[in-house]
């Protein structure tokens, strides 16, 4: 076992689950933030694998992340060592300081504090979506980019179909329509 | 058995629950509140509005709080196992599959075809933000936020870390006035 590495694993999800205000879907950024771009445990791709997946699959997403992510980089001991990481300081926070807590929760100095965080984990989000949309576009070309973008979005917010319905769709696809160069490679 | 029933009340909600933690907050409650009846409407309530106080995902802290009230440790932990692992140990799988396959033509258009989506997917999340902040904040508390916080993110390069604790120290002072 490389403690080394169990170590850092803890680093990077503890200080993306302490880090994150407003639930499971604020440390997203945070945990692109450790994975990617501070240890390099994943290129940008795999991440958005993991929240492909992640979002098709029921369940939070925090943990999904984190289990993933530990389990590939560390075994079933970074598995472990990154759900604690990301669940246990919040849950004992919670259990320990209820009763201090429940007063706090009144505090509109507290209430303060959590509402500024809110946009600075939307410029967050907005920045790693910019950075999505730049690979996809060097990916698969600016033409169908635009074109998955503008369906995605009408389907998501205007249709009000679910994004895992979205996800699945293309995933099915992807994998059971032939690409045209393999059509291309089996005809010649 | 109190501990089968604990995992059931969370266990049901975790793999019905899409779009996250956030999405199976009203799945648990049915289940604690209706179901099992371990804490009240109200109960349930405050302990929303502490859990989303704190960082970190919310679920899971609804669960580890309620499994300890009812269960202590190991009920904690049952409850915690049935909200994280179902959907964990099929990601697993599920990625295992794609990776052995991922030189395959197949796997990696899909992979390409499915970013968009998740750009959108943010996108949606980081407006979400926004929105929630200027209905908290304002209009011109929110702007200069993210004016700020983007400059220093991206411009600047300042941690993440020092930003959001930079956003908790002004909130504090200048946020907690003034907002209703």
């Amino acid at each position: 076992m490389d403690i080394i590495l169990q170590r850092d694993l803890f680093i990077a999800f503890f200080r993306s689950g302490i880090l994150g205000y407003g639930g499971g879907p604020s440390t997203i950024p945070l945990v692109h933030k450790e994975v990617v771009e501070r240890f390099g445990w994943m290129n940008d791709q795999e991440f958005a694998d993991v929240l492909a997946l992640g979002n098709a699959l029921p369940g939070p997403i925090a943990t999904k992340m984190a289990g993933y992510i530990g389990y590939k980089v560390g075994g079933w001991v970074g598995l472990i060592n990154s759900l604690i990481a990301t669940v246990l300081p919040t849950v004992l926070l919670m259990v320990g300081l209820i009763g201090l807590l429940s007063s706090f929760r009144e505090s509109r100095v507290v209430a303060g504090m959590t509402a500024a965080v809110a946009p600075v984990v939307g410029v967050m989000l907005f920045v790693l979506t910019m950075q999505f949309l730049k690979q996809s576009k060097k990916g698969i070309g600016l033409a169908v980019t635009v074109v998955l973008s503008i369906v995605s979005l009408a389907a998501y917010q205007f249709l009000g179909i679910h994004p895992a319905i979205v996800i699945g769709i293309l995933i099915v696809y992807g994998l059971t329509v032939r690409p045209r160069r393999e059509k291309e490679g089996a005809a010649s | 058995m109190i501990y089968w029933e604990l995992f059931l009340a969370f266990f049901i909600p975790g793999i019905v629950g899409y779009g996250g933690g956030p999405a199976s907050i009203p799945l648990i409650q049915t289940e604690v509140v209706n179901r099992y009846g371990w804490v009240t409407v109200e109960e349930f309530g405050e302990l929303l509005a502490i859990g989303n106080a704190l960082p970190g995902p919310i679920a899971t802290k609804m669960a580890g709080y309620i499994g300890y009230e009812v269960g202590g440790v190991l009920g904690a932990s049952v409850a915690l196992f049935a909200t994280i692992a179902p959907s964990l140990i099929i990601m697993i799988f599920l990625l295992g599959i794609l990776y052995k396959f991922k030189d395959s033509p197949r796997v990696k258009r899909m992979t390409g075809l499915i970013k968009p989506t998740i750009a959108i997917l943010l996108g949606v999340l980081a407006f979400e933000f926004f929105d929630t902040s200027v209905f908290s904040s304002g209009w011109a508390q929110t702007i200069f936020l993210i004016v700020i916080s983007y400059l220093l993110l991206e411009k600047w390069k300042v941690h993440p870390a020092l930003v959001i604790a930079g956003a908790l120290l002004y909130g504090g002072l200048f946020l907690g006035h003034g907002a209703v």
